[in-house]
């Protein structure tokens, strides 16, 4: 394997507080150094890629929550698809929700998904175990054995663990494998049968609504939970101010908990669904617009701890339903760093702290190595210019799914070129 | 023979509005020119006299995904009348769960070129989906708990004929406002053409959000009644009435029920209006339901002559008006 030198980059690695014009070098997959821009020396033989200054090296992205359709809905997404559409976005690392069929709920099919990510070369896959059998809800997973065969953490995916005795039992029970567990946070009892956050637009559109604070009382009761047992807590695409304020409150009390949001909280409200655009139906729903401004807010302040793409394929016949009955959900691997970026560029976040809720935050988060530009490390690496302009178009997304919310938004900053154990995955000369 | 020479231009004239999908932002301007027209038609409905050559060669199928005698059988006067060649398509959910989805039955309807598409579905939007699939100008015939635009004009006529203008008026809309498309279609109608809209019901029937709307919002009769020019009572499902939402129909009954001693709470001369079918003793007292207040089957002849003009405006649309 040829060494591959880095020219011109402004290197980012949150992980080392780094942010400054540099060479990195790759050998034998491996990150071996970094130095100055205009550094002497070079290996023999190396490929030379120059960043003429304005592009930024990052660490590969880490992506804590995705949905893949393999096992059981390839028709929407197969690894392979998925991890197209990962390194076209920057995304080397991704954290794959279990309830598929059959759900990630033995170990076999954890070591499966593990192995099916390294046959395509050019992403991790770090499966989620199931909390519960099936995802339903009633009978614990085999946690213990689980998390021997890989699994990063433990959650029902878009299910929500109802019975609040089962959750402490969760908690307690996964506390003794210092587990980590992933709730989706909405009370299922109000959000049933609901498709768009209760108020004025829902009402108008005559969709049947879920209160915004189905949101908060879960999460109220779980950090109760928490507090009680012990248990380590994440909560997922976390997407309104009451939500993010309990939250906040409990980290500032020391309580081990974490959560993330996802591109469509902080950059879409409500008013995309407009005329029924089904590729806006999400969970949890899109929010009011002082929602969305909170969530930029605690990205900004630290209170959230990682972006996920929340990334859920669907094929044209899930969504081209009436709104209600329509499947949730919208792709989000290749617009994840853009939409991003629309944060910093509208100066509402650092460009370190946007690159480290994509890389080391998250991966500290599910106790992975990965998102650092450390020397000995796996050069995963993610060249992006930030100020490449592009409009999303559905029908044009690389990969299989093309439900994206943000179809027709205009974005700046694109992904050239994305690495893999130091082979190029995704842009020019890609493998 | 052109029976609206003397009805002003038509209002479904542009690709935009080659639908009817729903009545929300639609502009007095717009809604107008089809009471009018309605109004002509009514007078024609009496006399026999409907004009059968003017839909001669159209066909307008009307396809309902939900139950319905009344609003069905409107649309199939309405067609007929106008000498459409109507065909009745009531498509079982049963065989949407067999596999066949709205598209499929958009590309189905395409291949049969039918001219107009009358729908009534379950789903708030569906036919906004079918809207953008087919060949045909599509009629909501009421969608979920989203709209039922040709319920709101045939209202608005009926008030019209009472009070001559809609200026001034108190309208009051009671009962489950929350899972009401006739609800929601009349309040964008009536506010747009200068009425005052109350909306009456219990909170659990009452989503808080409807103030937006431009409404105010009453929980006792007592309350949203009084000085009212048109009472507008709506339909309540008996499953609402099961203890999760409202306790009994009894209960219903006792504190949300239009009777006459409520009524009277209202102007000297209110009209009483329902859009059917009624739950006699539930939401309305038959002495009050059969009352010379009572307008209601005046709405069903006003249901007839407006979808008979819409149905016009929209078949016609693209000839030069």
């Amino acid at each position: 394997m040829k060494p591959t030198v880095f020219e011109n980059v402004r290197l980012i690695d949150p992980a080392s507080n780094t942010d400054r014009p540099g060479r990195l070098l790759v050998q034998n997959g491996v990150i071996a150094g970094t130095d100055a821009p205009q550094a002497e020396g070079m290996p023999d033989g190396a490929d030379v890629i120059d960043g003429g200054g304005q592009l930024v090296l990052c660490p590969g992205l880490v992506d804590m929550r995705v949905t893949i359709g393999e096992p059981g809905y390839e028709y929407r997404e197969t690894v392979l698809s998925a991890a197209r559409a990962a390194v076209a976005g920057g995304i080397t690392t991704i954290a794959v929700l279990p309830n598929t069929s059959p759900t990630i709920d033995n170990p076999a099919l954890a070591r499966l998904l593990r192995a099916r990510g390294e046959e395509t070369g050019m992403i991790d896959i770090l499966p989620y175990g199931a909390l519960t059998r099936e995802c339903a809800g009633k009978e614990m997973a085999e946690i213990g054995l689980l998390a021997e065969a890989g699994a990063i953490a433990f959650t029902d995916g878009p299910h929500a663990i109802a019975d609040s005795r089962m959750m402490r039992q969760m908690l307690t029970y996964a506390r003794g494998f210092n587990a980590l567990i992933v709730q989706h946070p909405e009370d299922p009892s109000l959000a049933r049968g609901g498709c768009a956050t209760d108020g004025e637009l829902a009402t108008r559109l005559g969709l049947p609504g879920i209160p915004a604070a189905a949101e908060a009382i879960l999460i109220a009761r779980d950090l109760r939970l928490a507090r009680m047992t012990g248990g380590r807590l994440h909560f997922g695409h976390v997407s309104t101010a009451e939500g993010l304020d309990l939250i906040r409150n409990a980290k500032a009390d020391g309580l081990r908990v974490s959560c993330d949001t996802a591109p469509p909280y902080f950059d879409l409200n409500e008013t995309v669904i407009g005329d029924f655009r089904t590729y806006a139906k999400l969970s949890p729903p899109l929010r009011t617009e002082a929602d969305r401004r909170a969530v930029s807010a605690a990205l900004a302040d630290g209170t959230i701890d990682a972006i996920a793409s929340d990334h859920m394929p669907c094929d044209a016949d899930d969504k081209r339903q009436p709104f209600a009955v329509a499947a949730a959900g919208g792709t989000g691997l290749c617009t994840l760093l853009a939409v991003t970026l629309a944060q910093v560029h509208a100066g509402h976040l650092g460009m370190m702290e946007a690159i480290g809720l994509l890389t080391h935050r998250p991966a500290a988060v599910l106790g992975s190595k990965a998102g650092t530009l450390a020397v000995g490390e796996p050069a995963d690496l993610c060249l992006f210019n930030p100020d490449t302009a592009w409009v999303v178009r559905a029908g044009d997304l690389p990969g299989k799914a093309q439900n994206t919310p943000f179809d027709g938004r205009a974005l700046e900053g694109r992904v050239l070129g994305t690495w893999k154990k130091g082979v190029r995955v995704f842009g020019a000369q890609a493998a | 023979m052109n029976e609206r020479s003397s009805h002003g231009s038509n209002v479904f004239a542009t690709p935009a509005t080659r639908h009817l999908l729903g009545v929300q932002g639609m502009h007095p301007s717009r809604i107008m020119p089809i009471l009018d027209l309605a109004e002509h038609y009514a007078l024609l409905n009496r006399s026999r006299k409907t004009p059968r050559d003017l839909l001669r060669g159209r066909t307008l199928i009307n396809l309902f995904f939900e139950d319905s005698t009344r609003t069905r059988t409107s649309f199939e006067l309405a067609g007929k009348r106008l000498g459409a060649d109507v065909v009745n398509m009531t498509v079982a959910s049963s065989s949407v769960n067999k596999g066949e989805t709205l598209l499929d039955t958009a590309a189905t309807l395409n291949a049969m070129h039918a001219d107009l598409l009358v729908v009534r579905h379950a789903q708030s939007g569906a036919p906004a989906l079918l809207a953008q699939k087919v060949q045909a100008s599509v009629v909501n015939a009421g969608d979920g708990t989203h709209e039922h635009p040709t319920q709101a004009l045939l209202d608005a006529l009926t008030i019209r004929r009472h009070f001559g203008t809609f200026e001034g008026l108190t309208v009051a809309i009671c009962g489950d406002v929350s899972h009401s498309r006739v609800a929601r279609s009349n309040i964008h109608l009536l506010t747009a053409l200068g009425c005052q809209v109350r909306v009456v019901g219990p909170p659990t029937l009452v989503p808080g959000a409807i103030g937006a709307l431009g409404v105010s919002i009453h929980h006792t009769m007592e309350d949203g009644l009084r000085g009212v020019d048109v009472v507008m009572m709506l339909r309540v499902q008996r499953e609402r009435m099961k203890g999760t939402q409202v306790p009994s129909a009894r209960e219903y009954f006792r504190f949300y029920g239009l009777d006459n001693k409520r009524l009277a709470l209202a102007r000297p001369h209110a009209l009483v209006m329902h859009p059917g079918p009624m739950n006699r003793g539930v939401e309305i007292d038959s002495r009050v339901a059969d009352s010379d207040q009572s307008v209601i089957r005046e709405q069903v002849e006003m249901g007839v002559a407006v979808r008979m003009a819409v149905l016009d405006l929209l078949a016609r649309g693209g000839e030069g008006a």
